[in-house]
């Protein structure tokens, strides 16, 4: 991009080197660069409730172990409601480039549907294991599983809101610059946490039952 | 019921209510007993009233507000960090002469007038504020002023989110600030290290006070991280490639860089110490399973690389200063550069040295051992780079060069110390010492804060188009040098007598005479703090004597200089192209003009108090937790969140500077390099 614009300063006009534009200089919109860069250390926070997971993860403290209080089933169910709300949300990006404006909004509100979903079960298993005494409290090891997976259960909450938002403006404004935009971002969050999920399926509850 | 049970329940109740209302904060919360704080409150409270009526009095808030609180100039913003940097620099230090005066006198009988439970406090906040509102608002608010215009850009990436990062800083300060006089502060030490720092031994609002100001201020730092990484790779005038930056652009990109890659684990490092402290959890408690060395590992994988984000920035400083008042290009660039990327990734992996006690083996410490005497190696070769460039130039002596000579000598030393507290064995020796205070203030005063000074002098003229005093600058920097050295030489020679850290009394009388060099030194370097206030205040009189009115008063060498001082809102009324390294002086070299037609309007963002609104509930939110208000925390981050999402619907965000204004704008700055010429 540099070199092109440069040149063609160079070209045009006096002899010599030209020391600046003449007209207005339009440099990429950097939204998406930043927004990966968040991502990035958004991930690092996850990395470091993984470490923590990874360090504390056994330390039952007598309590109950991973493998006594994880229901899979529940779990598998879960995992396949965030997976397939990915696809969803995929489906919106599609319909956004072909400019439906109704299609997209059907898309991402079976994808919200299929977030609160997801929320719904985990909170579900959340308030099970609290009545059946493996709350938080109770053990290193529940910290760190209710921390890790609480952490990632609020980022879909804030991806929820994000996503009603996001919504009412494309209702109201159509596809514009600003909405596509920020549709792409929210389509990198909401696969960031599709993969921090991946993370804490095969890392804390397979392992976990192990 | 009997009618005499009837007070009694009123009372109750009464209690219950101001109690769901205002938490845990009581009257007792306020320390009214304690005269030291009272005298205190009372010169902050007339300073503050003075500061607010005299802006009342001549009618500036609406100035204030529009021009400056709102703004998303980078220029203006950089401004304000530094401001509140210098401000909070006035309250670290005032802790730091409490600490030295109290340790001068508290010898055997006496015990000085600081009770342990008020030094604790001190020197927590005295660590908590000089790197978080002190450091960090210095290095962060001169990056936000110079690397837009270093590089040829009208603004930084998210100007928006840059007023927002701002206000998310001052909202922790305010925060630490508070503590003062509503409540106390932790009385952990800096990093509050767990068990103590968890409930059971810290049960009051101090640890609180530390976590949720840190919280609020690291999230702005965070944001400011990803925006300037992102100006830097984006928006580079047209044909600046990466290895034709300055080189303070190269080193803010790799500290903005570890900013963002070493934030989120303080964020998340006391997230869980509050998961412990708030939620009964069991992290880093000593019971069920908890594991405290957990928090020690995480807060130094976030707290070495901090000390990296800190120092580059000020080796950035120093590579503009000395091209500059050497007149030559800098010696090694290539080398430059590849150092400081060295230092950044290699910042990342010797975070252990912190805690080679910890007994983690003999390999361990050794690996952690090694990589820490090996970042010394690219640190030597800037230092020699800096010389050489020096070595035949024509150096000129101004101030910021003497903060700079000053730099070069004072942080070899402390380089050196640093080395040999990286050999685990010294270190199970020296651990936790005064020794250890005596280095790592050698390489943040001699590195960071003479660093920012020499920044501070020589940028302050492209802020505000005249120069700082010379004399009042040397007055400075002469009494902060010599005082550096009374106030932590002492230190080595204590720590290496085996005195530890954050003790505020000592029954051995002998060693007293090092603690009263320390503390004149303390108010040598006093001295000089009142030097650079009274050199502002000098400056701004003598303005017109100062004023410079061709943009380059020291014969630079990057964009920067290329623009009136201080620069117009759009920085550039062309877009600058480059050519070579030190693009300035090339277009200096090729006969540049300055173009005085042709003009263009301009786009650029609107201001908006959208950011200062965020901020403000943040920081309530903060103060609600701390005292447990938790309808008002509530209350708070609902607003957030609505603030928040109503401004995403605002899309009035830009306007356009009429051609006509910048006609009129460079037509001044013409006639004005006219007169002068």
């Amino acid at each position: 991009m540099t070199a092109a614009t440069n040149q063609i300063r160079l070209v045009g006009g006096r002899a010599g080197p030209e020391f600046h534009l003449t007209e207005e200089h339009h440099p990429e919109n950097s939204t998406l660069l930043g927004f990966w860069i968040y991502l990035m250390s958004d991930c690092l926070i996850f990395a470091c409730l993984f470490a923590t997971y990874g360090v504390l993860g056994r330390n039952y403290a007598g309590g109950p172990t991973g493998a006594q209080v994880f229901e899979l089933p529940m779990v598998a169910v879960n995992t396949a409601l965030l997976l397939f709300s990915s696809i969803t949300y995929g489906m919106a990006m599609v319909a956004s480039q072909e400019n439906k404006v109704r299609e997209t909004l059907g898309w991402l509100a079976v994808t919200g549907l299929l977030g609160c979903g997801f929320l719904g079960l985990e909170l579900k298993e959340f308030a099970h294991l609290i009545a059946d005494g493996a709350g938080p409290q109770r053990s290193a090891f529940l910290s760190s599983f209710f921390t890790l997976v609480g952490t990632h259960g609020l980022h879909v909450t804030f991806g929820v809101i994000w996503l009603v938002t996001l919504m009412t403006q494309v209702a109201r404004k159509g596809l514009t610059e600003t909405t596509r935009r920020r549709l792409m971002c929210l389509s990198l969050f909401w696969h960031f946490l599709d993969v921090i999920w991946i993370g804490v399926f095969s890392f804390v509850y397979l392992m976990g039952v192990m | 019921m009997k009618m005499s049970e009837m007070p009694n329940l009123a009372a109750s109740s009464h209690l219950d209510i101001a109690k769901l209302i205002f938490g845990r904060l009581t009257w007792d919360a306020f320390p009214i007993h304690e005269p030291i704080l009272v005298g205190t409150f009372a010169v902050v409270a007339l300073g503050g009233l003075t500061v607010l009526g005299l802006i009342t009095r001549y009618k500036l808030w609406g100035y204030l507000w529009r021009e400056w609180f709102t703004s998303v100039d980078h220029k203006k913003i950089g401004v304000m960090y530094m401001v509140l940097g210098v401000v909070m620099l006035l309250r670290g230090f005032a802790d730091a002469l409490m600490m030295r005066a109290q340790q001068a006198v508290a010898f055997g009988a006496n015990h000085g007038y600081l009770p342990p439970h008020h030094y604790d406090q001190i020197f927590t906040a005295h660590g908590t504020i000089m790197i978080f509102f002190v450091a960090m608002p210095l290095v962060v608010g001169l990056m936000n002023f110079v690397v837009p215009l270093q590089i040829g850009a009208r603004d930084v990436a998210f100007p928006y989110l840059n007023n927002f990062s701002f206000w998310m800083t001052v909202g922790g300060a305010v925060t630490v600030m508070m503590s003062l006089f509503v409540g106390e502060f932790a009385r952990t030490g800096w990093l509050a290290y767990p068990p103590l720092s968890n409930l059971a031994y810290s049960p009051d609002v101090g640890v609180d006070y530390y976590i949720w100001s840190l919280q609020i201020a690291g999230v702005g730092t965070l944001l400011s991280g990803v925006n300037l990484v992102a100006t830097i790779i984006k928006m580079r005038a047209p044909g600046m490639s990466l290895m034709k930056m300055p080189v303070f652009t190269w080193t803010a990109l790799c500290t903005n860089i570890l900013i963002v890659a070493t934030f989120p684990v303080l964020t998340a490092a006391l997230a869980l110490l509050a998961a412990d402290r708030y939620l009964g959890m069991h992290f880093f408690t000593n019971a069920l399973g908890g594991n405290p060395m957990m928090y020690v590992n995480l807060i130094w994988i976030w707290g070495h690389p901090e000390v990296y984000i800190l120092i580059l920035p000020a080796f950035g400083i120093y590579s503009e200063v000395v091209p500059t008042f050497a007149g030559k290009r800098l010696f090694g660039y290539t080398s430059m550069v590849y150092a400081t990327m060295v230092i950044t990734v290699a910042s990342y992996l010797v975070w252990l040295h912190h805690f080679f006690t910890m007994g983690s083996g003999a390999s361990v410490n050794g690996f952690f051992g090694i990589t820490t005497m090996v970042i010394s190696i690219p640190t030597g070769a800037k230092i020699f780079n800096w010389l050489f460039t020096m070595y035949r130039g024509r150096v000129r002596f101004e101030v910021p060069m003497l903060w700079t000579v000053g730099f070069m000598v004072t942080f070899v030393i402390g380089g050196m110390t640093g080395v040999l507290l990286a050999v685990p064995p010294a270190d199970f020796v020296l651990h936790n010492s005064l020794f250890l205070v005596a280095h790592f203030h050698n390489v943040i005063i001699g590195g960071v804060v003479f660093g920012a000074f020499a920044g501070i002098n020589y940028w302050f003229p492209k802020a505000f188009g005249f120069k700082l005093d010379p004399f009042w600058g040397k007055m400075s920097f002469w009494l902060w040098l010599v005082g550096f050295y009374f106030a932590f030489m002492p230190l080595y020679v204590l720590g290496l007598m085996g005195v530890t850290r954050r003790v505020s009394h000592f029954d051995d009388p002998s060693l007293q005479i090092w603690f009263v060099i320390a503390a004149f030194g303390a108010v040598l370097i006093l001295g000089g703090i009142v030097s650079f206030l009274v050199q502002i205040a000098v400056s701004i009189m003598k303005r017109e004597e100062l004023r410079d009115v061709t943009g380059d008063p020291w014969n630079a060498r990057t964009l920067e200089w290329s623009t009136s001082s201080p620069p117009p809102d759009y920085n550039f009324a062309f877009t600058p192209v480059v050519h070579s390294l030190d693009a300035w002086w090339d277009m200096k070299a090729r006969g540049y003009q300055r173009p005085v037609e042709g003009f263009i309007p301009i786009h650029m963002p609107k201001n908006t108090g959208a950011g200062v609104i965020l901020a403000g509930l943040a920081t309530a939110a903060g103060v609600a937790l701390i005292w447990y208000m938790w309808w008002l925390a509530a209350a708070s981050l609902v607003a957030l969140v609505a603030v928040a999402i109503a401004h995403s619907f605002n899309e009035d965000r830009d306007f356009h500077i009429p051609a006509e204004a910048v006609v009129e704008a460079e037509g001044a700055r013409t006639e004005l390099l006219r007169t002068a010429a």
